[in-house]
């Protein structure tokens, strides 16, 4: 245990040397909208994709053997940026209830606002620029293409509307 | 048995030694471990997960290794998948949660863990264990075994597979260390770079498996291939995003909020 002890120590100093805490509590708004826009983006990007068009509709294909070297490579930079932001937001959101509670309405607003932009940069940059993969095989895709970018569009319009509801709230608290 | 055999009229006394050899390896590991604890007991007590996670660990090792996964896996590419995941990614995270460094300088007398300590912090030491070296050690040793002809010859040689395993232990378990050790390491890297690598080796482990769906190694068939590529994203993954969790967790009881009275209790103490 008392070799543990150093290293965590360290780290906390670190941490105290950066400021980091006088800084993180006067911004729990701008906090807030982070921790819920990375999360939004990191379910959008590695949970959806999965649970829904892999594994529920089974649309999606792990790959489709089509794709060119530099979208496999975007793919997986893609990728590891999903779950490492997923769990940021969730880590970032731990930390400003610890501080002093969250706005949830604020957050929600926040994480509908990242599902909308990621599913528009998927639609437009990976499905059509890139060309890795598309929604589904074997279909007319413009129905598709159209639904899935309407309902980006829609989703950060959403988000974008709470967020300037909720920005009133907490600018007077 | 071997796929092998017929190449090598006397592979099989080399591949027995070898499973013999490993499985004493890990015996003497694990007794190791218990007379750490042993020598140690007069110290302060020692959480259980930690020995929990040891034993787990070296079962995790010893399953790749030795018995019926390990020799599917001289077959089957799943199977030889699944005994990198094992062996390369499972089994050094349980080990580094186990703080083995810890155990074994809680046992040894002052001037022996001294001696340890000054080799843990020798330059060869501090270059391995830096989160890029780690990473490109780690993640390059798997890119060299599925992108070129070691792959075929690790199935001829027993010389060659106890290199590459030994190589994907070692790897695993240093990178591991590098991101989320809990043993104490003098030079450990700032969150931001940590989490960079951790980032880049998970692209990278990600990019080689659906590399593999679609190159699959010699003498591999597709069907196989392509179900051992998944299991090496899928499986990669789960254990990528613990790993994520577990910087996270460092960061999130570094920066925990402190209180007036907490610190003057740590400038006391320090």
């Amino acid at each position: 245990m008392s070799t543990v002890e150093p290293n965590a120590r360290n780290e906390a100093r670190t941490g105290h040397r950066g400021g980091v805490e006088t800084r993180d509590e006067r911004h729990p708004g701008k906090r807030t909208v982070l921790s819920g826009f990375l999360f939004g983006c990191g379910i959008a990007a590695s949970m959806i994709d999965l649970f829904i068009f892999h594994l529920g509709l089974q649309w999606h294909h792990f790959y489709d053997l089509s794709t060119h070297e530099v979208a496999l490579l975007t793919d997986g930079i893609f990728h590891a940026f999903g779950w490492f932001i997923t769990v940021w937001g969730l880590f970032l959101l731990a930390d400003i209830r610890r501080r002093g509670g969250v706005n949830w309405k604020r957050w929600a607003g926040a994480v509908a606002l990242g599902i909308g932009s990621f599913q528009l940069l998927d639609g437009v940059l990976n499905h059509k620029i890139l060309g890795i993969h598309q929604i589904r095989y074997g279909v007319d895709l413009l129905l598709y293409d159209t639904v899935w970018i309407g309902s980006a569009i829609v989703l950060m319009v959403t988000g974008w509307v709470v967020l300037r509801m909720t920005r009133s709230a907490h600018d007077a608290r | 048995m071997h796929a092998h055999d017929s190449a090598h009229a006397t592979g099989l006394d080399g591949w027995l030694v070898f499973e013999v050899f490993v499985a004493a390896l890990l015996i003497a590991t694990a007794v190791g471990y218990a007379w750490s604890l042993w020598a140690g007991r007069h110290r302060s007590a020692w959480p259980v997960h930690r020995t929990v996670f040891f034993y787990a660990g070296l079962a995790c090792a010893a399953a790749s290794l030795v018995g019926p996964l390990g020799q599917a896996a001289h077959e089957s590419f799943t199977a030889h998948m699944m005994g990198h995941l094992l062996l390369g990614m499972i089994a050094p995270l349980l080990l580094v949660l186990s703080a083995p460094v810890s155990v074994l300088l809680r046992a040894l007398p002052v001037g022996r863990a001294r001696a340890v300590s000054r080799m843990l912090r020798s330059p060869y030491v501090r270059v391995i264990t830096h989160p890029v070296v780690a990473a490109l050690l780690n993640a390059g040793g798997l890119w060299v075994l599925y992108t070129t002809p070691l792959f075929h010859w690790m199935h001829g040689s027993v010389w060659v597979h106890a290199l590459v395993h030994t190589h994907i232990f070692l790897a695993g378990y240093v990178f591991t260390a590098s991101m989320v050790g809990v043993d104490s390491d003098p030079h450990r890297a700032s969150f931001k770079l940590r989490a960079g690598v951790l980032i880049a080796f998970i692209a990278a482990h990600s990019i080689l498996a659906k590399w593999l769906y679609a190159h699959q190694p010699m003498g591999v068939e597709t069907a196989d291939a392509q179900f051992g590529a998944q299991l090496m994203y899928y499986g990669g993954d789960a254990v990528d995003v613990l790993l994520i969790v577990l910087l996270f967790t460092g960061w999130y009881r570094a920066t925990r909020p402190r209180s007036a009275s907490s610190d003057r209790a740590r400038a006391t103490s320090s």
